[in-house]
């Protein structure tokens, strides 16, 4: 027997296991905590931004989740860094909508990347939450939320 | 006694009960379906489905409000069913049982309409540590709303109540203990009895939690002594959105309604409404008729097996599994009370529960994986989220084997 590879990708195991920037940001500009109440999924992402050129310098996350919403954090972090926040916001309204199947990066341009990976989580909807949770808390962290945010 | 032996001494023939179950012979993805969360909800034998539809199909008619032959004969059926209930939980009459919609309802209920009344300010009332959501936020919010105290009854490390701490929690200003007769996350079955003797010693009010333990043994609420008993029937292979209460009639008499409207009354004018005697006071509107009499067949059906042979079986199920997955390394099971129910609860150092449910699932097994409406019971444990397998008496020794050989599957995919 073996498992659906769509979803359980070798990268995706990889980041499970060893998670890139999956620490504290000391000097983080803005920071966030996300929970997925339904999962129990719970991360604080930090970043670093400069204010000047608006280029995301760091990021990086702390917390505990599935695999999922532990690789997803971790690719975006690696994805992330080094980025324009504009353009981090384009990418979390197409990763988003991928997710949720409302956007089909092989069949519409796109800037998602190897972000793409996690294309086959939409079909498992109870579980795109856990994909999304590190996109929700990014955004809240760059829209100064003082508040969690959740999932629900 | 090892595992060949439980098998051999088992008291159900499980296929006959199987082909009683329609949904168990279907396959997910080419695979058996093999069902394990019974604890969030039960599947339906035909007797129910097939008394469901016939009921709809020829005697359906809305209940004590006509005086026509098709209502009076719904109505007839309708208290009928009533009587079954009482008789299974063994309720002195059946005025005793208001129906609701569930549990979740029915403890809402009394923290309303007991509640309300009777705890105030400085008052106290008692819940475990190992409580469903539904039997947690009402009297939280009870208490916060009289300016009560909420006290919580702690669990040792296997999930057993520690008795010695209720003792010392209780005082004349308790009100009310509201606890589940078994966890839904850990199995513990809990001393209710003991529970109720103590409480009413100290001149308080009791309820049980019955949703976990009604459809898996034998209930009867005078044996335990307490005020009220509370189920949902669907989690007892009756239909969805009908469920309800034992209520010792001198307690409720003393209670205000719940939810106000018709056929609650026994007289309305524009300036005052005398409301009905229980159970009708707490039964506001048309009832869900048909999933009474759907939570009658149940009843019907649970009676001719047997709630006796049905604990047995489901206790040779637990042992039978709780050895399987003892052997397991890097798996440890949430929850080792000696009195326990048909429930495991499943960790693993590798992967989190909601991986392992979505690759079990992949094997057509299907567990529930979260915190199940009790986060508390995750925080005391440490654990963020728990595998639960939750057993009935139509699963197989079988189905936890393949329980177990997917487990470890997953444990070697994720490490």
């Amino acid at each position: 027997m073996s498992y659906d590879n769509e979803l359980y990708q070798q990268v995706i195991l990889d980041h499970n296991r060893k998670p890139k920037n999956f620490h504290e940001l000391k000097n983080a500009t803005h920071k966030c905590h996300g929970i997925n109440p339904l999962c129990g999924d719970d991360i604080t992402v930090y970043l670093d931004v400069d204010e000047a050129t608006g280029v995301i310098q760091d990021i990086s996350f702390t917390g505990s989740g599935c695999a999922i919403s532990k690789a997803s954090t971790s690719l975006m972090t690696t994805f992330l860094k080094g980025k324009k926040v504009d353009d981090s916001r384009v990418v979390f309204d197409e990763f988003h909508k991928m997710v949720l199947g409302e956007f089909d990066p092989e069949k519409q341009e796109h800037h998602l990347g190897k972000l793409t990976l996690f294309m086959g989580i939409r079909e498992y909807p109870s579980r795109t939450k856990c994909a999304s949770l590190a996109w929700h808390t990014m955004i809240g962290a760059l829209d100064k939320k003082t508040d969690e945010v959740s999932t629900e | 006694m090892d595992n060949a032996e439980i098998m051999e001494k088992s008291s159900i023939d499980v296929e006959n009960i199987r082909a009683d179950f329609p949904v168990l012979s279907k396959q997910i993805g080419g695979k058996p379906f093999i069902y394990l969360d019974n604890g969030a909800t039960t599947q339906k034998p035909q007797a129910v489905i097939d008394r469901v539809s016939q009921f709809d199909s020829e005697e359906y008619g809305t209940v004590r409000r006509g005086s026509y032959r098709l209502c009076e004969r719904s109505t007839q059926l309708y208290e009928e069913a009533r009587q079954k209930v009482a008789d299974f939980l063994g309720a002195p009459t059946k005025q005793e049982i208001v129906f609701t919609s569930g549990t979740t309802q029915s403890i809402n209920l009394v923290a309303h309409s007991f509640g309300r009344k009777f705890v105030n300010a400085g008052d106290e009332v008692i819940i475990s540590n190992i409580e469903h959501h539904a039997n947690t936020v009402p009297w939280q919010v009870l208490c916060e709303e009289k300016g009560a105290k909420l006290k919580v009854i702690p669990v040792n490390d296997d999930g057993e109540l520690i008795m010695e701490e209720y003792d010392r929690l209780l005082t004349d200003k308790t009100r009310i203990v509201a606890v589940n007769h078994v966890s839904n996350v850990l199995g513990t079955i809990n001393p209710v009895k003991e529970i109720t003797v103590k409480a009413h010693k100290a001149g308080a009010k009791v309820l049980i939690d019955g949703a976990q333990s009604m459809p898996h043994m034998k209930v009867d609420v005078q044996d335990i002594g307490c005020d009220f008993y509370t189920f949902s029937g669907h989690k007892m292979y009756a239909p969805s959105g009908i469920g309800g209460m034992f209520g010792r009639m001198e307690v409720m008499e003393t209670m205000s309604p719940y939810v106000t409207g018709g056929d609650m009354i026994l007289q309305v004018t524009l300036e005052k409404t005398i409301f009905a005697k229980p159970p009708a006071r707490f039964e506001a509107g048309t009832p869900p008729i048909t999933q009474v009499i759907g939570l009658g067949a149940a009843i019907d059906y649970l009676d001719a097996i047997g709630m006796d042979r049905i604990f047995e079986y489901e206790k040779s199920l637990l042992d039978y599994g709780t050895r399987l997955l003892q052997e397991i390394d890097g798996l440890r099971i949430i929850g080792n009370a000696a009195d326990k129910a048909a429930i495991l609860s499943i960790y693993l150092e590798s992967a989190h529960p909601h991986d392992i449910i979505t690759m079990l699932d992949q094997d057509g097994i299907a567990l529930r994986g979260g915190h199940h409406c009790a986060q508390p019971t995750m925080i005391r444990f440490g654990v963020p989220a728990t595998a639960r397998a939750s057993m009935a008496f139509y699963n197989k020794f079988e189905e936890l084997d393949a329980l177990a050989e997917s487990l470890r599957k997953i444990i070697k995919f994720f490490s």
